[in-house]
């Protein structure tokens, strides 16, 4: 899988790519309208992660240029610029999602798998980790092909950390993601400990060949011991 | 006080004064033209009872005022040589009226044949009395005519000539800078006038214009820290990730991680009320407060039932109305947040519709401040909030045209959205 990432800023450009690598991605960073500009004419990306502020160029011309082409990589817009004109002008141009800056590491990993799953037409819309596997459209959880009943946040919960799978989701990204929206003005994400309490019983007495475990002040990991 | 009224009582004030010295002051010149008058129609008369008394000398046994309005009386010689003419003020029976009335009275002395008369000659006197009620009741009307004449010439004049200026008065009170709409100035010929509307029109554009800088300045900064706050969160998760961190050290990068999360959503916060207050959020849409409000409650049970905190809903009325459901979703959230947030352990937040409100209500011990609770960063103790949840309510609540309002009423805290 190959990931183009657009953006100026060096630094964070350098903590995308790590962070995509880790996850086993091919990632290739370039810096700058024109560098980008020449790259998609070359290669064939799945994904295109696309800052609309470039030092010499908007991002959502390159997007409008992949559309008119025809071209079919997945684009997804990362701006630090959170308005609402440019995430509705950015989707009608045909991007895939909108990410707006800053986000937690763990959200960058499930929305590029996201819209890679989307990509494959016929692909299957299973996921699986050890011994669970989880059905994505159904929300039918499964430990050794028997039904594991989970309610919607803790399903949302062990869909997340599975996506993230081995690396570090810090409990604000997980509340972020699972509580939605307005759950963020909130300041104190605690209150996640009890559905990962009920998550972690549920595993343990189906016999889960994954484990959470805590990461003391941060968050949590989803491990296959 | 009115402008009007405050000229009128000063003239009010001044013309008593004006008025009562000017009044004393013709009084006594009316008087004594009066008893000039008097007296010399005295003389003449003596000089014709004298001429008579020459050529009748019956004329000189007139001893009783009955006949005439003089008496004659002889005297002696050593009376009359030291005699001056003098004129007094005295009293006579009158038959008509029955009762003394006062008279003017000269006394004079003259000789005829040698021998010497007194004559006393007298004329009835205009009543003191009565000049001095006509007096003061002329000009107690007079007073109250220049009164009226001068607030009714007063109202009309002044209100004329003032008019621009109450019209500028009632534009500036309409005036508010966070609507964008410019002030019409009234065509004026008074150089006054002129000059106050371009101060105040000089002064308005300025406002305007550093409000609207600054609103500017707070949403370019935000959006600036927007993309270091990334990276630096970024940088510290990929960090904690690195298995040779000590427990210790992971406590230490989980506290900084927090307390950049904190500044993300400060800075989020301040973006958002930014973003409302520069008029963003216009879209139109039906909004069914009764769902909307149902879903976000579920989606804070969880951090409710952490806080020990039960949220009961009382859905009595439906209530719709159009605006943009993104705001209402912000205003809803921001309220139950907050409730939830303050209240103490193991109580209850109520969220009550009734016909044209919705009551967000939790227990609290003594009200809070009205004036303050609504500005930013004003209205929390608590470190764990950004301080603009309220603030952000209220810039909402405007935008929306909706009214929110805070009561404190039998031990509880109630936020009301009226519609």
């Amino acid at each position: 899988m190959k990931i183009l990432i657009i953006e100026d800023e060096k630094d964070m450009r350098h903590n995308m790519q790590v962070t995509l690598e880790k996850e086993g991605f091919l990632v290739e960073p370039v810096a700058s309208y024109q560098d980008a500009i020449s790259k998609i004419g070359v290669y064939d990306y799945d994904c295109i992660l696309l800052d609309i502020t470039l030092p010499d160029g908007n991002g959502l011309e390159i997007l409008k240029l992949l559309k008119e082409k025809g071209y079919s990589d997945s684009v997804i817009i990362v701006s630090a610029k959170d308005s609402l004109d440019d995430k509705v002008k950015g989707l009608e141009l045909g991007a895939d999602d909108y990410l707006p800056k800053p986000f937690h590491m763990a959200e960058l990993h499930a929305r590029v798998k996201a819209v890679l799953r989307r990509r494959k037409l016929n692909g299957s819309k299973l996921f699986e980790v050890s011994n669970v596997t989880i059905e994505i459209d159904s929300h039918l959880v499964k430990v050794n092909h028997r039904e594991l009943e989970l309610n919607r946040k803790e399903f949302d919960v062990l869909f997340y950390l599975c996506t993230n799978r081995d690396r570090l989701v810090s409990k604000s990204a997980l509340a972020e993601h699972v509580w939605g929206d307005y759950i963020d003005q909130t300041d104190n994400f605690d209150f996640i400990y009890s559905q990962i309490k009920n998550l972690r019983k549920k595993l343990s007495d189906a016999n889960a060949g994954i484990e959470i475990k805590a990461v003391y002040g941060i968050g949590y990991k989803l491990l296959v011991p | 006080m009115k402008l009007l009224n405050y000229t009128t009582t000063y003239f009010a004030v001044i013309l008593v004064f004006l008025l009562g010295i000017w009044a004393l002051i013709f009084y006594f010149e009316i008087l004594d033209e009066i008893y000039d008058s008097m007296d010399d129609g005295l003389d003449n008369q003596k000089m014709l009872v004298i001429r008579k008394a020459r050529q009748d000398s019956i004329t000189l046994k007139q001893r009783a005022f009955e006949d005439g309005n003089y008496i004659i009386t002889p005297t002696s010689p050593d009376l009359a040589r030291g005699f001056t003419d003098s004129y007094r003020d005295t009293l006579m029976f009158m038959e008509n009226e029955l009762e003394y009335e006062p008279v003017r009275l000269l006394e004079s002395v003259f000789q005829q044949g040698g021998s010497f008369y007194k004559i006393k000659v007298v004329t009835s006197m205009v009543e003191e009395d009565d000049l001095q009620k006509e007096l003061f009741f002329s000009l107690l009307w007079l007073y109250i005519g220049l009164i009226l004449t001068i607030v009714l010439l007063n109202n009309f004049f002044q209100q004329k000539a003032w008019q621009p200026f109450y019209k500028l008065l009632r534009r500036l009170e309409k005036f508010s800078i966070e609507k964008d709409e410019e002030i019409k100035y009234e065509d004026t010929k008074i150089h006054e006038f002129q000059l106050l509307n371009k101060r105040i029109d000089h002064l308005l554009k300025k406002s305007v214009e550093s409000y609207k800088s600054q609103k500017e300045f707070i949403e370019n900064a935000s959006h600036e820290l927007q993309t270091p706050l990334a990276v630096s969160i970024n940088k510290l998760e990929l960090m904690a990730e690195n298995a040779d961190l000590s427990p210790n050290q992971m406590e230490e990068l989980g506290i900084v991680l927090h307390s950049l999360e904190r500044l993300t959503r400060l800075n989020k916060s301040l973006l958002l009320l930014s973003r409302i207050e520069n008029r963003q959020f216009t879209e139109k849409e039906e909004i069914n407060w009764n769902p909307l409000i149902k879903q976000i409650v579920s989606e804070f049970n969880d951090f409710a039932a952490h806080r020990k905190v039960e949220i009961i809903l009382f859905e009595e009325v439906e209530i719709q109305n159009s605006g943009s459901k993104d705001l209402a979703g912000i205003l809803v959230s921001n309220l139950l947040k907050n409730a939830i947030f303050h209240t103490p352990s193991g109580t209850t937040v109520e969220v009550k519709f009734t016909h044209n409100a919705i009551h967000f209500s939790n227990p609290g011990s003594s009200p809070l401040e009205k004036k303050k609770i609504f500005s930013r960063f004003k209205g929390t103790e608590k470190a764990d909030a950004t301080g603009l949840g309220l603030t952000i309510s209220k810039a909402v609540a405007e935008k929306m045209d909706l009214k929110l309002i805070y009561n404190f009423t039998t031990e509880k805290h109630i936020f009301s959205i009226h519609f």
